[in-house]
């Protein structure tokens, strides 16, 4: 292909923030024609919101638009909603299927931009009674579909197509478009089997070779190094890597992807605690199997020692988050959970709770907070509903009502000790920032008084800030109250920077229990040890 | 953040506006519409003292109805679409308490205590009921109350009643649609205390037994099961995860509501003088929902304010409108006038229904 000085496409100085929220920043890259470009990060490294930019979704301007400047064949884009964006010739395949499940594929594939012809009625009553040419629209179908370089049947009607077939008809769509010169696939490998998923690795080069430049994001490393020409490494927002897929490999990308250069080395705090000795073993988990969905546990063996912060890592929708949600009792469970020599009830939320348990959820908005109610409620409602703690007796005893005072007072405590920022203790929790809120899950937590504490994604969607506050506050918990706590997180230099021992999770099981203080490529090859 | 008033520069518009956002713009401007029907009233021929009594007389029929709508609110039952069921409790508490010969005003508290054993079965079966569907049980609670009265159609026909004073007098057998309380608990309450002055007449005693109810409704709210309550309704999901057993305490929202909308209708009869039987229940729910909704409650949240004000205006622009519109029309259009002014405020009132912020 003749080399052109103008890059297909160039991303100059993008930024993006959300509500005062960094999430991608200083994002430089060239995409020339013909190249196939792999996306990797973390979860939450901000791939996603680096796609949804390009193809102006309106989520983006929603929420105030983007930094920097997009540009296409060398000229300035903005694109406004996703109908600009396609326009320009950039096409998307997202993660979720947008097909219609009772018409064919060749229907989908040419949905409202089907060849029509003219009849008498339309003649008389306008374009909008055209037929359509079915010939013509099965000669497109077949086109697209060969330009894919796979078979599917453009007849079969799509809910009775295998997953993967579903797949290539979202690609074919997109490659029915004439002018699609840019085509992002977000994960289009996660739904795939492995042979599918070597068909679409075989099409992927097909279309570069046409000339087609894709954007490939996925969690497979192996997938980016066979077919792409370039890697892209995301992190934090940015991008810490851009190199040509030949001169890596998987361990280096794994090492880009988590290791963090400037803060590579654990506290010395967890490197004091994991040369002491371990405490007696708290909570031991055997053969653990939870039902919750996107987050299924199949089989996981745990034990947890006395006093030790355990951080559960692993990659998205590989079961960490259900562990605590199912030992907890908020999703179904099955298997054996020991508590200080006694065994927990699953599925029962409140047996945990009075075995003197504490779940902090990643699910803020949806479990861990009344955002309609004050932060005094919130704080005090599950020890006042647990420990009768906050209840005081009138009538000699007859009825017992919310002490109003000391709600107030322990509410205030926690505001001060973690610094939440809020006009007063009456606020909604609404209204709080996400950094705010979560301290709050946390205050709610603290004033149960737990001898355990799972908190699960303390720092998900929260600033730098508020991070290292959130991540203090639970440090000093375990060290001045003797608390054990487990943490989950999906950014492994959170747990590394904060835990004693790291499982790590992956394919439903815990694929290995390291040292914080191991190395970060370690870690990454757990994480993808056996991803399903 | 939508919610947030903006300002305008202007520091006394910015406290009408922060005053009107608490109070709720709507809100003000009903009080404002039933103000104007108060001032304009003496000028079409109306007494002012007979109207503001006819209104507080309505408010003291009603407000337990009303405040029956709380418990399953803060539960996050939504309203209760269902009253036509607790209603029929207190329509066997009455016309059961007749048939065993009670008489005079004690005939009321011997009504209220026949009619909480059903409140209370029919309100298990109805919360066991809305626990199998959550998340739709406005529209089922409206069918059960259709369903339940459509059956009791059928059952004051074939129940044993054998009063003289209940049965249709040519067949001895079989309720009459309307049952006179005269002699029974005819303003049982409403004449305890009773105010009369001039054409100004207030039944303290009816608006004592709601302030009683409303303070144990309120002092119920401030007990750590009624704090539950409002959590389940606020978010259920943090409720269960602060080991809340849900079912349990909407189940128990429910036989509340249920019993409150059974001596609802108890002081409603002994207030407006007349057992009503058979469809009658059926147009009690939709009044009783709208009120609480015109008194600023949303879907998942309601006070005792919301009752007291709902009601007040509620009731207040029923009675106002017909006669000041009838007045100045002179024509006897009262009855048509009613049935627009008041099924002018339901609808009004369900497009005001509000979720509460996921």
């Amino acid at each position: 292909m003749e080399k052109t000085n103008v890059p297909l496409l160039e991303m100059k100085n993008v930024s993006k923030s959300f509500f005062g929220n960094q999430v991608l920043q200083d994002i430089n890259f060239k995409l020339e024609a013909g190249q196939v470009l792999g996306l990797v990060g973390e979860n939450g490294a901000g791939k996603s919101t680096l796609m949804k930019i390009l193809f102006g979704m309106n989520v983006i301007k929603e929420t105030g638009g983007y930094g920097g400047d997009i540009l296409i064949n060398g000229k300035k884009v903005v694109f406004e909603t996703p109908f600009d964006a396609l326009e320009a010739g950039i096409g998307m395949v997202h993660q979720e299927f947008s097909l219609i499940p009772g018409f064919t594929a060749t229907e989908n594939i040419l949905l409202n931009r089907e060849p029509q012809k003219k009849s008498v009625l339309s003649e008389v009553f306008g374009e909008r009674l055209n037929t359509l040419d079915r010939k013509d629209m099965d000669e497109r179908a077949d086109g697209s579909i060969d330009k894919l370089g796979v078979h599917i049947d453009k007849e079969l009607v799509v809910n009775h197509m295998p997953v993967g077939h579903k797949q290539f008809t979202e690609i074919a769509r997109e490659l029915s478009k004439d002018n699609m010169n840019i085509l992002i696939l977000d994960e289009p490998t996660a739904v795939l089997t492995e042979k599918e998923a070597d068909a679409l690795l075989e099409s992927i080069r097909g279309m570069a070779k046409r000339g087609i430049a894709v954007i490939f994001i996925t969690h497979r490393l192996q997938e980016i190094l066979s077919v792409c020409d370039k890697v892209l490494v995301m992190r934090d927002g940015v991008i810490v890597k851009d190199t040509p897929a030949a001169d890596t490999n998987v361990q280096e990308i794994t090492r880009w992807m988590v290791g963090r250069s400037i803060s590579g080395n654990p506290s010395k705090a967890a490197v004091a605690t994991a040369e002491k000795e371990r405490g007696k073993v708290i909570m031991s988990i055997s053969r653990l199997w939870v039902d919750m969905p996107g987050e299924t546990v199949r089989d996981v063996s745990l034990e947890v020692y006395e006093g030790e912060i355990l951080g559960i890592g692993g990659l998205a929708g590989q079961g960490k988050l259900g562990i605590p949600n199912g030992i907890m009792g908020l999703y179904e469970a099955g298997g054996k959970v020991v508590f200080d020599g006694r065994e927990i009830a699953l599925n029962n939320p409140r047996k945990c709770l009075d075995s003197q348990l504490a779940f902090v959820s990643e699910d803020r908005r949806g479990v861990g907070l009344l955002l309609d109610e004050s932060l005094e409620w919130n704080v005090s409602f599950p020890a006042m509903q647990i420990q009768n703690k906050f209840l005081k007796p009138y009538l000699g005893g007859l009825v017992k009502w919310r002490d109003e005072k000391a709600i107030e007072e322990v509410t205030n405590k926690y505001i001060k000790a973690l610094q939440i920022k809020c006009t007063s203790s009456k606020q909604p929790a609404k209204e709080l920032s996400g950094g705010n809120q979560q301290k709050i899950c946390l205050a709610k937590a603290f004033a149960l008084e737990p001898r355990f504490l799972f908190v699960s994604e303390p720092t998900r969607g929260i600033d730098v800030g508020a991070k290292s506050l959130v991540l203090d506050a639970l440090k000093q918990f375990n060290r001045e109250s003797g608390v054990t706590v487990v943490m989950i997180s999906s950014e492994l230099e959170e747990l590394r920077s904060t835990c004693d021992r790291i499982a790590i999770v992956s394919g439903g099981k815990i694929s290995g229990i390291l040292p914080a203080v191991s190395a970060s490529e370690d870690f990454g090859n757990l994480m993808v040890s056996n991803v399903r | 953040m939508s919610e947030l008033v903006r300002s305008s520069g202007n520091p006394l518009m910015d406290k009408i506006r922060v005053f009107a956002k608490s109070f709720g713009l709507p809100r003000l401007i009903i009080a404002g519409f039933l103000l104007l029907l108060f001032i304009m009233a003496p000028f079409v021929g109306a007494n002012f003292f007979t109207q503001l009594s006819n209104t507080i007389n309505r408010f003291s029929w009603n407000a337990v109805l009303v405040l029956s709508m709380v418990p399953m609110i803060h539960s996050g039952c939504g309203l209760n679409f269902g009253l036509p069921l607790g209603i029929i409790a207190g329509l066997l508490g009455g016309t059961i308490a007749i048939e065993l010969g009670a008489v005079g005003a004690g005939s009321f508290w011997v009504a209220v205590l026949l009619a909480t054993p059903f409140a209370v079965v029919f309100g298990m079966v109805y919360g066991f009921l809305l626990n199998k569907i959550k998340g739709g049980e406005m529209m089922i609670a409206t069918y059960v109350g259709f369903s339940a009265v459509s059956l009791m159609c059928i059952m004051w026909l074939l129940l044993p009643y054998h009063s003289p004073n209940m049965v249709w007098g040519y067949a001895g057998t079989g309720l009459r649609t309307t049952i006179s309380l005269e002699g029974y608990y005819l303003k049982a309450l409403a004449g305890f205390l009773a105010i009369n002055i001039g054409h100004l007449s207030i039944p303290v005693g009816s608006l004592l037994f709601f302030a009683l109810l409303a303070f144990a409704m309120w002092a119920f709210l401030h007990t750590k099961t009624g704090t539950a309550m409002t959590a389940v309704g606020s978010n259920p999901e943090f409720a269960k995860a602060a080991g809340i057993n849900i079912d349990k305490v909407r189940l128990l929202s429910v036989i509340m509501s249920t019993w409150l909308g059974a001596v609802g209708i108890l002081v409603y009869e002994q207030g407006f003088g007349f057992i009503q039987l058979y469809m009658a229940p059926f147009n009690m729910a939709l009044p009783a929902v709208s009120a609480i909704l015109i008194g600023g409650a949303s879907v998942n949240k309601a006070s005792i304010m919301n009752v007291i004000i709902g009601t007040f205006l509620f009731q207040g622009i029923v009675t106002m409108t017909p006669t000041v519109m009838n007045s100045m029309i002179h024509m006897d259009m009262s009855e048509v006038i009613r049935v627009i002014a008041s099924n002018g405020m339901i609808i009004y009132a369900l497009t005001r229904k509000s979720e509460v912020s996921r």
